[in-house]
């Protein structure tokens, strides 16, 4: 890059330009209320313009985001959020598409477009709002809820098996797959610039605790005093350190990873690698308490993307037909002429 | 044959004629049915009949009827397939109730459509189609070509398959590719029998196959030949019969069926509007087509998206529209079930959305195959909550054209989810269309309250009632939408229930605006007295004409066909109430008959059909009469 050549300085915008003005209904101590700002504040920094994103969103506490943001905003029906995005950027390629969702809305009733979302890579960022519960339904369980949870709907107990978000996420093909916290404000608004720069569909697990149905669930492990024992971050390309004093590192152990000892371990210690599908996999089974939970980038590849394959479907059709011509097309291979 | 303008064809002059072959004998019309194994190119053979009728000048109307498995085990009632193709000199509209000609290429064609062949009609069969097996396999007991049962017919017995196998043997094609010659052979006979020519038949197998496989086109090319010059040369007939051209209005015509006209008018919609069109849909029997043909506009301005479920396919479609397209779903009866929820979203957010309803036969998977209009009270009533949106159906294949095309822009300038009703009869059957001046289609009209400073995503036109479209991605037009009840003007959420009165009231005021732009409803037949026949979608040709049929006995009958089922036009009351009686036929269990009488709050005889087939002419021109004194 030329030193001499002036950087164009960014428009300025500050969060309160992407707030609607609507008032903020979730509960007093939700985690939602983090992410809100986590997001308005990464977007204000991108130094886009409001009217140049599209939030959607399905049903749910999560899903009242879209109606807080001073962008444009859809919230949907319940499930079907991943695909109305659909059909928002593939009508308006331009447009950011942001789709807010939450445990029950992306991974229950919503399952199968997340899968497909996935696969075909569009351009546009998936916030899953993980609570492990249903919120605004007050108090049900959710697909992500662990064994054994007493609710509403499971006053023995849930026998359910959860499912990891993560995994669906890479067995669907996901080109970028990553985790956050809503307790953590720096970890998140770096996640999600991450995530608004991958080109592709970029899908962000965000833990996020629900005050009234499901308190503290993620607290033994994401909990500010104890987290640098408990999570492990991932960066590219740097070994896999955690512990108070980086202490401790991941290893491979068999087909499958295991904890030990930093300085024994050596260069065992397994370097992240963004671009390593099966690690990135053998990652999501790192569960609490056997071994410190991952947050950050788990995958990020680049793949050709679903806007820009039918970018070059429609230039190819035109190549190949020529000019449209509507009045050919209504006349047909055959006509005959009636005096 | 018909009605036939000498009664050549009704003398049984056997099948052994003459030496020379006798004067080609005219007749007004024909209905043949081509029926032989599913995958055994009865369809083939029927189109091609077709084409070369048109293009000769006849009026056609055809109906394919096949087994919704794509390959029925071999020799098998449930693996018949079928063409039936009316072909006429004047202007008809039914693919014809009693056949003429059936054409069975073995014994299980022949069970399944002996019963609808006129007595003394033609009956051309494969004699190798009716070996030991074969006849075993569907029931006979004895050879009923040899055991007299089908005396009332003319029965003409063909060796087609060793006959077309030994004519291709130059091409030099395996055996399994020569037996499918068969098809053309048959052709060739037919052709010979109504004095068709064989070159554009010759010329299409040519531009198909001519590259692909010159052998397979070659041995193709020589089985038509060798069916035409054997029908000819052993007098097989002892006369051909033609069928003149038939009067049409002058202008450019091509042959259509109603699911490449619906595609058309989509296409059409998406370059008269200036937006593309976003087609979200699942495959789905018998809508698939019309995914199938757009999929090739993609230069157009048409963006074919085939969705993981029917689900995705509408919501996918809601989205274009809220990104500032035009979203298009389509389906049938069990998708637009799948989809009801987010039609109401559509309704709700007051986005333009066309939702296209090829209908089938029966609830859950019903009949596939087969055609009905039973999705009606669907449409109208089945999603929760009130929720009145604009309903339309097509009363001809090529009329599936400006049907869909006004529904698009219904839903544009009224911003709202607009339903179009076809049929498996319409989307698949197929007629001679005048080519539209496209000129003369309605322009679309939007862009109302765009301007920056007064912006409120739920003010409405003051006029039609529709609230502004701003497209994502203009400055100053951040708007959030959402599918909870909004407050007027502002649309923000809100519970309060004057406002809920208010807007409930308002979606539904929308949608009647729409009935101002309806033209006077026309009556064809008697203008009153005793008996108006309402019919609507598919049913209009067979109703019209048996209507026609009906007031060459008794007068006091009147035609009334609805496009609009929602809204119904302003002046159908006032009309129904010129007739002693009012009579709805129609393809389900009266359906509409128990709408109109509860609109209109008046009784409606119900001539219902649920079979998933076309009424006959001859059933409904009794049942009209039964209503007359």
């Amino acid at each position: 890059m030329s030193t001499a050549a002036p950087v164009p300085a960014a428009p300025a915008f500050k969060p309160t330009d992407f707030h609607s003005g609507n008032i903020v209904r979730w509960c007093p101590g939700c985690g939602d209320y983090a992410i809100l700002n986590a997001v308005q504040g990464v977007l204000a920094a991108r130094g886009k313009a409001p009217h140049e994103y599209t939030f959607v969103s399905g049903i749910g506490c999560s899903s009242r985001f879209p109606l807080y943001m001073g962008t444009y905003g859809f919230h949907t029906i319940h499930g079907r959020a991943l695909a109305v995005a659909t059909g928002v950027k593939a009508a308006n390629p331009k447009q950011e598409v942001w789709v807010v969702t939450g445990d029950g809305d992306c991974l229950s009733i919503g399952g199968n477009h997340l899968l497909h979302a996935l696969r075909r890579n569009q351009d546009f960022k998936v916030l899953l709002f993980n609570n492990e519960i249903y919120g605004l339904t007050k108090g049900q369980f959710s697909p992500t809820s662990r064994l054994g949870l007493v609710n509403k709907s499971a006053p023995y107990g849930t026998i359910d098996e959860p499912l990891n978000p993560l995994r669906v996420a890479l067995a669907a093909g996901a080109s970028f797959v990553a985790r956050t916290s809503d307790n953590d404000m720096a970890h998140m608004k770096s996640i999600l610039e991450r995530a608004a720069n991958h080109k592709g569909t970029a899908f962000v697990e965000i833990m996020q605790n629900c005050v009234i149905f499901n308190d503290k669930v993620f607290e033994e492990y994401y909990g500010v005093k104890t987290r640098k024992d408990t999570l492990l971050y991932l960066h590219d390309g740097e070994p896999m350190l955690y512990g108070k004093a980086t202490e401790r590192g991941i290893v491979h152990d068999g087909g499958n990873l295991a904890t030990a000892e930093a300085t024994a371990a050596g260069d065992k210690v397994i370097k992240h690698d963004e671009k390593d599908e099966n690690l990135a996999y053998l990652l999501t089974s790192l569960q609490h308490p056997e071994a410190p939970v991952p947050v950050g980038v788990f995958k990020c590849v680049e793949r050709p993307t679903y806007d820009s394959m039918m970018t070059a479907q429609v230039a190819k059709a035109r190549e190949l037909n020529g000019e449209p011509n509507l009045e050919k097309l209504v006349r047909g291979p055959k006509t005959w002429t009636v005096e | 044959m018909g009605t036939a303008t000498n009664d050549g064809i009704t003398t049984d002059d056997g099948i052994l004629g003459n030496s020379e072959r006798k004067d080609v004998q005219e007749v007004d019309d024909v209905t043949i049915l081509f029926a032989g194994d599913s995958g055994g190119g009865m369809q083939i053979t029927g189109s091609q009949f077709s084409d070369t009728s048109v293009v000769f000048g006849n009026d056609i109307s055809t109906f394919p009827d096949f087994p919704a498995e794509i390959r029925a085990p071999v020799g098998t009632l449930e693996g018949v397939s079928a063409f039936q193709l009316h072909f006429s000199n004047h202007d008809i509209r039914t693919p014809g109730d009693k056949l003429d000609v059936l054409v069975a290429m073995n014994a299980a064609a022949l069970k399944k459509y002996v019963g609808e062949l006129k007595h003394g009609g033609t009956l051309i069969v494969d004699k190798a189609g009716f070996g030991p097996n074969e006849l075993k396999k569907v029931n006979y007991a004895s050879n009923p070509l040899e055991d007299g049962s089908l005396a009332a017919y003319r029965l003409v017995p063909i060796d087609i398959t060793p006959q077309a196998i030994a004519s291709v043997k130059p091409a030099g094609i395996s055996g399994r590719a020569a037996e499918r010659c068969k098809n053309f052979y048959t052709l060739g006979v037919l052709y010979w029998l109504y004095d068709r020519p064989v070159e554009p038949t010759i010329e299409e197998i040519k531009k198909k196959y001519g590259k692909k496989d010159p052998a397979v086109a070659e041995a193709n090319v020589m089985a038509i030949r060798a069916g035409y010059n054997f029908a000819n040369t052993i007098e097989l007939f002892t006369s051909s019969f033609r069928v003149r051209k038939a009067k049409f209005d002058p202008g450019l015509y091509r042959n259509i069926s109603g699911n490449v006209a619906a595609a058309l008018g989509i296409t059409a919609a998406a370059s008269k509007s200036g937006r593309k069109v976003f087609f979200g849909s699942y495959p789905i029997t018998p809508a698939s087509d019309i995914l199938h043909e757009l999929s090739k506009l993609k230069h157009f301005g048409v963006l074919t998206f085939q969705a993981e479920d029917e689900i995705a396919a509408v919501a996918s479609a809601i989205g274009a529209s809220y990104a500032g397209e035009l979203g298009v779903t389509c389906s049938s009866g069990p998708g637009i079930a799948l989809k009801s929820e987010a039609i109401n979203l559509a309704l709700m957010v007051e986005l333009p959305l066309l939702v296209v309803d090829v209908q089938r036969a029966g609830p859950s998977t019903g009949m596939p195959t087969k055609t009905e209009q039973a999705d009606l009270l669907q449409v109208l009533w089945g999603r929760n909550g009130d929720s009145p949106i604009p309903v339309l159906a097509a009363a001809t294949p090529g009329d599936c054209f400006e049907t869909i095309y006004e529904c698009a822009r219904i839903a544009v300038k009224y911003m709202t989810p607009v339903m179009f009703l076809s049929d498996g009869y319409l989307g698949n059957g197929a007629e001679p269309w005048k080519v539209p001046d496209l000129n003369a289609l309605k322009p679309f009209e939007f862009g109302f309250g765009l301007e920056k400073e007064t912006f409120k995503p739920y003010l409405r036109n003051p006029e039609t009632g529709a609230r502004p479209w701003a497209v994502p991605g203009t400055p100053g037009l951040e708007h959030r939408l959402t599918g909870i009840e909004k407050e007027a003007v502002t649309g923000k959420i809100n519970y309060e229930p004057e406002n809920h009165q208010k807007m409930t009231n308002e979606r539904h005021q929308k949608v009647a605006n729409i009935a101002k732009e309806i033209g006077p409803s026309k009556v064809s037949g008697d203008q009153e007295g005793e008996l108006l026949v309402i019919s609507w979608g598919g049913t209009f040709g067979a109703v019209l004409t048996a209507v026609e049929e009906a007031l060459k006995v008794k007068r006091g009958i009147g035609h009334l066909h609805l496009r609009y089922l929602n809204p119904l036009p302003a002046d159908l009351k006032d009309i129904m109430a010129k007739y002693k009686t009012v009579a709805v036929p129609e393809l389900n269990n009266g359906q509409l008959a128990y709408h109109l009488q509860g609109t209109y709050g008046r009784p409606v005889a119900s001539i219902a059909q649920a079979s998933g087939r076309m009424f006959s002419v001859s059933g409904l021109v009794t049942k009209f009469l039964s209503f007359v004194k």
